[in-house]
């Protein structure tokens, strides 16, 4: 099967500064593909050269198969929901949703009737004869996917599209994109910055740091087994020792990651349970965040770490105040090796 | 003080009034008060005997004013050079306008907007003269021309009916330029602005769905840009029909409205006529904004 997108060795350099350095990947027909990574990590730059709005430096863009290195948006079949939406201020949403028709040329009755059908898959049908400015976040963020999706593009490519949006919010409207993939079958690319909302959604995601792909895999296998100190720390929020620390730590020089709710907090003379690995260090800061508290912890082999301890085994370490000695422990099937030195983070 | 202060940070309303009421009587008096004031002049009329004004309520200033064909050829001369500098200006100062908010950052920005108000940092007489110089018979304008050869088409230009003159500086084709030199920088500037807050993720969007640059432009940028293009227009529009300068140093002889103010106002002592003058401008520009508005023209704002 040809592949929906394929990067080959592209690169985007601006100045000094490779904002896209030598990428290769290919996502599937109809695959919701994530791109994960904090800003200036290369993510929306490779988003802009899928859309049109850029050309490569070096290597080539693949769409189904044909390199658009060189072809203007206007002649991609690629539709984009914009970060802060880019609605039209001038038009009235039935206007804006049915305005990529327009520019096609489809006589005004056909696009309009077109424009309501895709106000009411997303829910809007009773808003079209307003104005953006009239409708609130929510209502914007779905108008801008209409208007993406009346194009029955190829590729949906979606920039921070939640970003804007309250919590609760953002939790539906993740809910309502998977679905409407799932039914529209199309491919999805989802730019974030937001490592919860790229694995609840995404078939696969591609972890960007520094212009580069880190790790491209499932969420769950990037979760359970990251294969760099960076992803570790982005993508599950993992604990991680440097080969030098697993040294003084006494374990192999060999750089591994541990995730804060596979670590235990035990009181400073307490004895290591079986198969598990050990550090000493003193307690930072404890926050609490319902379910679970977050112990803040200075080794004493230095690095500060995280343990996420359950309220249900909380009970054992009362007493235990900011400055005081314990002992972290996991267990040792839980210590994920690293593949590369854990210094590139 | 501290006192004054808490005492205005928990009324802002008084805060308010403080800040807007010396401001509001100034403006109140000075602009509106005297506006007001000439207005009502012309609902006087002048005796034609006495020379005296007689000061009761009546139309005869304005029946002067639009049945005497000396006066309507003034306004329809007046309006038409209005007319055609706006639009002269609006054609002219739209590409540089699109370039300075679009395309300039930096240095070339900063350089391109001082070069559009610089012009507007001299003298205004002073330009006027120059220009005299400039557009005269035997000026640089005349000999450069004839250095490319094409006197004669600097001739039949001349020797057009209505608009042509003995020279460029002694006809309506020179007063034109000049018109449209002083006031193209408040075209481009109002329009700069306008295109300035249109944000690029539009005309990106726009791309996207498959418009065409031309697509893109009539679509999403000219619409965008029509509020800062009335506003420019509107400058260039009262300020041709206001001014008195340009059209007594250059150009051809015809009187001009703002001419007709200063000269009956002045050595004719018929304030109200000139009281009336001055109301045309005022309803041509409330007419102009109607029909904008009317074509949605501030719909984007």
């Amino acid at each position: 099967m040809t592949a929906a997108i394929e990067f080959r060795g592209v690169s985007r350099i601006y100045g000094e500064v490779r904002a896209v350095d030598d990428v290769s990947f290919a996502i599937e027909p109809g695959e919701f593909f994530a791109m994960l990574g904090p800003s200036g990590s290369g993510k929306t730059s490779c988003l802009r050269l899928v859309a049109g709005f850029d050309t490569p430096d070096h290597g080539q863009v693949l769409l189904d198969g044909a390199d658009v290195s060189a072809v203007p948006p206007y002649d991609r079949n690629v539709n984009t929901v914009f970060q802060d939406y880019a609605l039209f201020p001038h038009m009235t949403v039935l206007q804006n949703v049915a305005y990529g028709p327009r520019v096609r040329g489809v006589a005004l009755a056909e696009r309009e009737q077109r424009a309501r059908e895709m106000l009411e898959l997303v829910q809007l049908g009773a808003q079209g004869g307003r104005r953006p400015s009239q409708l609130s976040g929510g209502q914007r963020q779905r108008v801008a996917l209409a208007r993406a999706l009346i194009n029955h593009p190829k590729v949906l490519l979606l920039d921070e599209p939640l970003g804007a949006l309250d919590l609760k919010l953002r939790e539906e409207m993740q809910i309502e994109l998977k679905s409407l993939q799932k039914k529209l079958g199309i491919t999805f690319v989802y730019v974030t910055h937001d490592q919860g909302e790229a694995l609840s959604m995404a078939d696969r995601v591609a972890v960007f740091n520094r212009g580069r792909i880190e790790q491209l895999a499932a969420p769950r296998d990037l979760y359970l087994s990251p294969a760099t100190a960076f992803v570790a720390r982005f993508v599950g929020s993992s604990n991680v020792a440097t080969a030098a620390l697993a040294t003084k730590l006494g374990f192999d020089a060999q750089a591994f990651a541990v995730r804060a709710e596979n670590i235990m907090v035990h009181g400073e003379s307490a004895s290591a349970p079986a198969d598990h690995a050990c550090a000493p260090g003193a307690v930072v800061a404890v926050q609490f965040h319902g379910a679970a508290s977050r112990w803040q912890i200075q080794l004493d082999a230095g690095e500060v770490w995280s343990a996420l301890v359950p309220e249900d085994e909380a009970h054992g370490l009362n007493g235990l105040n900011v400055g005081a000695r314990v002992k972290l422990c996991w267990p040792r099937a839980a210590a994920v090796p690293l593949t590369e030195p854990a210094a590139s983070a | 003080m501290r006192a004054a202060s808490t005492f205005f940070w928990r009324r802002p309303y008084w805060y308010l009034a403080l800040l807007l009421v010396p401001p509001l009587l100034w403006f109140g008096t000075v602009y509106l008060g005297s506006l007001i004031a000439l207005l009502a002049q012309s609902f006087y009329r002048i005796d034609d005997f006495t020379a005296q004004i007689v000061r009761e309520p009546t139309l005869a200033t304005y029946g002067q004013l639009v049945t005497q064909p000396a006066n309507v050829d003034i306004v329809v001369r007046t309006v038409t050079m209005a007319i055609a500098v706006t639009i002269t200006c609006a054609l002219i100062a739209l590409p540089i306008a699109t370039y300075m908010a679009r395309y300039a950052t930096g240095r070339m920005k900063a350089l391109f907007y001082v070069g559009v108000m610089l012009p507007m940092w001299t003298s205004y007489l002073v330009k006027v003269y120059a220009w005299r110089l400039l557009l005269a018979k035997e000026g640089i304008i005349a000999w450069f021309v004839g250095k490319l050869g094409l006197t004669g088409l600097l001739d039949a230009l001349l020797a057009t009916p209505a608009v042509g003159g003995p020279s460029l500086s002694s006809s309506y084709i020179g007063m034109f330029l000049v018109f449209v030199y002083m006031w193209l920088p408040f075209m481009i500037l109002p329009m700069a602005a306008a295109l300035e807050r249109v944000p690029g993720s539009l005309l990106q969007a726009s791309a996207d769905l498959g418009a065409r640059p031309a697509q893109t432009f009539r679509n999403v940028v000219l619409p965008l840009a029509i509020p800062g293009i009335a506003a420019g227009s509107v400058f260039t529009f009262s300020l041709t029909l206001g001014d008195y300068i340009i059209p007594s140093v250059v150009g051809a002889p015809g009187y001009f409205i703002g001419m007709m103010v200063y000269v009956q106002q002045g050595t004719a002592g018929n304030i109200p006529l000139a009281a009336a003058f001055s109301v045309v401008p005022i309803v041509l520009i409330f007419v102009y904004l109607s029909i904008a508005k009317r074509f949605g023209a501030f719909d984007a704002l």
